[in-house]
């Protein structure tokens, strides 16, 4: 029995991984001797050696290339991009590559690599180190796109993503890296990849979130109950493809529903999920869809990185505005 | 500050001249002397030839989508798939034919890609090989990467990756050659030097003196070889291979050869090239050194250059006839383009392939 981080969810994931399957390597800056700049390597190089987890060249294009070369040469890659910055460059060998092998080849190769990065605001990082862009990503046709919000879907879904056959873009929200511990037991259980988790049951409003904005949506619905209001909050978690069967049957009973993202507003994953909503729960409203995100702008240097992050209060204020209609 | 940018050496590699002769006064390997084996090489080259002329053909006519000729490249890109092992693992860029052919690829399978079938790229007798790679350079890491595997794996198997002049000035390709220094890969990395990249001439791509000295920055053995002598590419890359497969690292060649063709049949080279230049080019090609030579040394005559010509054209036009009754009769239908998306079909996309199948022909104004 013990309590970890999903940070050490992350790592225990890493771990089993590695163990069950000598096909799989973990790639990236900093991720051998040093265990990860966030640690979320500890120790692997040591208990695995070199040749299971490589510290690389400090060069993002050249481990996202490599990465789709192994992986279609029978390996599985793990790679880590150190922030979510320094995926862009990784862009060209995700999107024109490895999402799309399967189909370019009729299924002769395949690409089953992971890209796993520290993402969102809110440590006080310097510039190109808090953003959110899973919607990038999840706008690339062959991807799958996970962020876990507890140290248990930390584990679970990694290890699902891993053991998938196909490419997935694993988003750690690192500002709850060491938020919340719990009891995670390693007994190799994967968590689905295609199913959004209820965390909190209610009948009067439905709350989607993902990744660390899961912190305050959860907080607005502690707030609601003392006011006598059951939310239901949706953990979002496996954001491509989107489990939109969830949600609708939610708002189908609570009528009313504000997803919260920390990503900008503008082609955001709410934007989709409020399209979903529109296309195929539109009769069960019985009040406007909001959506509280981050602003359409840069994400600003620290010292103002939370007031561009939804809080507490513009989640509860945009509650309110869907509770007042009747 | 002394300009030493230029001052170490790159050795140049050219055994067979263009008079069909082999060059007098270096030591010439010990290929060179190997008839049947060139006779082999040279009807593939000849084939290879009789392909492209027909697919540039097809494409004139309607039948084939934009397609990448090899016009020019032949000794360069049969050498390398006849200098690789078939457990080797080949990442092209797009015109490589030769090479591929060799390796197990089908003629009809070139038509299919360029003909806008993806089953063009279901190598069936080449099977872990990369296909096309548009996106320059990028093919680079992905051979980096599978030379990183057999590594790791502890496989004699070599990984090898051919790149354009063009391409040479991408950071993947930069990013590939320091990868290979850093884990000492069993990769070979060929830039086929053929002097334009579209209409960009090589001296615009920087003023270095040869662009295998980007390998020698990067700490990997480097060299030039003449890209339209069959011997000198067989050799080098057999050379290449052979240390990389004994663990000695990762070697850069660079094949000085010249696009004889469009870019593309999409590009019209006359635009921005001039015409002598081109006719000078054609004094240098591939092809008739090296029938001079197999003729003087006895190995081949103009009778069997005409029957293989005639067997050959047949072959061609059997892949051509393949391609045509593929794509006529049995095409891919709406789903196929679903179907390859993961291993198991999401969903989302579940649904959406349902939708499609309501519209099997549909598409514009249909």
């Amino acid at each position: 029995m013990s309590e970890i981080t999903l940070i050490e969810g992350v790592t225990l994931a890493l771990a089993r991984a590695l163990e069950e399957d000598p096909s799989v390597v973990v790639l990236g800056e900093d991720v051998g001797v040093n265990g990860g700049v966030f640690r979320a390597t500890a120790g692997l190089q040591a208990r695995f050696g070199g040749d299971r987890v490589l510290d690389t060249p400090l060069a993002e294009v050249m481990i996202a290339g490599m990465s789709v070369g192994m992986a279609a040469q029978g390996m599985k890659p793990i790679a880590e991009a150190q922030f979510c910055g320094f995926s862009m460059p990784m862009i060209d060998h995700i999107m024109c590559h490895a999402g799309r092998m399967r189909n370019r080849t009729r299924g002769r190769l395949s690409c089953p690599m992971v890209l796993r990065f520290p993402s969102g605001g809110g440590i006080h990082a310097p510039e190109h180190h808090s953003e959110s862009p899973e919607a990038l990503f999840a706008h690339m046709p062959g991807i799958r796109v996970v962020i876990p919000s507890s140290p248990a879907r930390a584990y679970g879904l990694l290890l699902a993503a891993i053991r998938d056959p196909d490419p997935v873009i694993f988003m750690e929200p690192k500002r709850i890296y060491r938020w919340q511990k719990e009891e995670v037991i390693d007994d190799g259980e994967e968590l689905p990849l295609d199913v959004c988790f209820t965390l909190r049951d209610g009948a009067d409003i439905t709350l989607v979130s993902w990744g660390a904005m899961i912190k305050e949506t959860l907080a607005a619905a502690d707030e609601l109950a003392g006011r006598g209001i059951q939310a239901e909050v949706i953990d979002v978690a496996t954001i491509s493809p989107l489990d939109m069967d969830t949600i609708i049957e939610s708002v189908g009973r609570t009528g009313r529903c504000v997803i919260i993202q920390e990503a900008p507003k503008h082609c955001g994953v709410a934007s989709e999920i409020a399209a979903g909503l529109a296309d195929a729960g539109l009769f069960s409203l019985l009040a406007p869809v909001k959506r509280v995100c981050g602003y359409d702008t840069i994400m600003p240097l620290y010292r103002n990185e939370m007031k561009y992050m939804p809080s507490v209060r513009r989640i509860l204020d945009a509650i309110d505005a869907v509770l007042e209609v009747s | 500050m002394t300009d030493r940018s230029n001052t170490f050496k790159v050795d140049y590699f050219q055994f067979l001249g263009v008079d069909g002769n082999l060059v007098q006064g270096v030591k010439v390997p010990a290929l060179a002397k190997d008839l049947d084996r060139l006779k082999t090489l040279y009807k593939l080259m000849v084939k290879t030839r009789l392909f492209d002329k027909k697919a540039v053909a097809l494409q004139r006519t309607g039948k084939l989508g934009t397609y990448a000729s090899s016009l020019g490249h032949e000794a360069a890109h049969v050498a390398i798939g006849a200098a690789m092992k078939k457990e080797d693992c080949f990442a092209p860029m797009y015109r490589e034919y030769g090479a591929q052919f060799y390796r197990g690829v089908e003629m009809s399978d070139v038509l299919l890609y360029w003909g806008g079938d993806e089953r063009g790229n279901d190598f069936k007798n080449a099977g872990h090989d990369f296909s096309w790679c548009v996106p320059i350079a990028t093919q680079c890491l992905h051979a980096a990467g599978a030379a990183l595997a057999f590594k790791l794996r502890k496989e004699a198997r070599v990984a090898v990756s051919v790149v354009g002049d063009g391409g040479s000035s991408k950071g993947d390709f930069l990013e590939a050659i320091n990868a290979a220094s850093a884990y000492q890969l069993p990769l070979v990395l060929i830039i086929m030097n053929n002097q334009w990249a579209i209409s960009v001439p090589r001296s615009s791509q920087n003023q270095a003196a040869t662009l295998a000295q980007k390998g020698i920055a990067g700490g990997l053995t480097s060299i030039q070889v003449d890209g339209n002598d069959l011997i000198a590419c067989l050799w080098a890359m057999e050379e290449a291979i052979e240390a990389a497969r004994a663990g000695k690292g990762s070697v850069v060649i660079e094949m000085m050869t010249y696009r004889l063709s469009d870019h593309t049949t999409a590009d019209d080279a006359t635009r921005y090239r001039p015409d002598d230049e081109v006719k000078a080019a054609w004094d240098r090609e591939p092809m008739i050194r090296l029938r001079r030579y197999l003729t003087q040394s006895g190995a081949w005559d103009d009778a069997q250059e005409e029957a293989w010509v005639a067997e050959a054209s047949a072959e061609v036009q059997a892949a051509v006839d393949h391609y045509i009754d593929q794509v006529e009769n049995n095409p891919q239908p709406v789903t196929a383009m679903f179907d390859y998306m993961f291993k198991e079909l999401p969903h989302d996309l579940v649904e959406q392939r349902a939708y499609a199948e309501r519209y099997p022909e549909d598409g514009g104004h249909h």
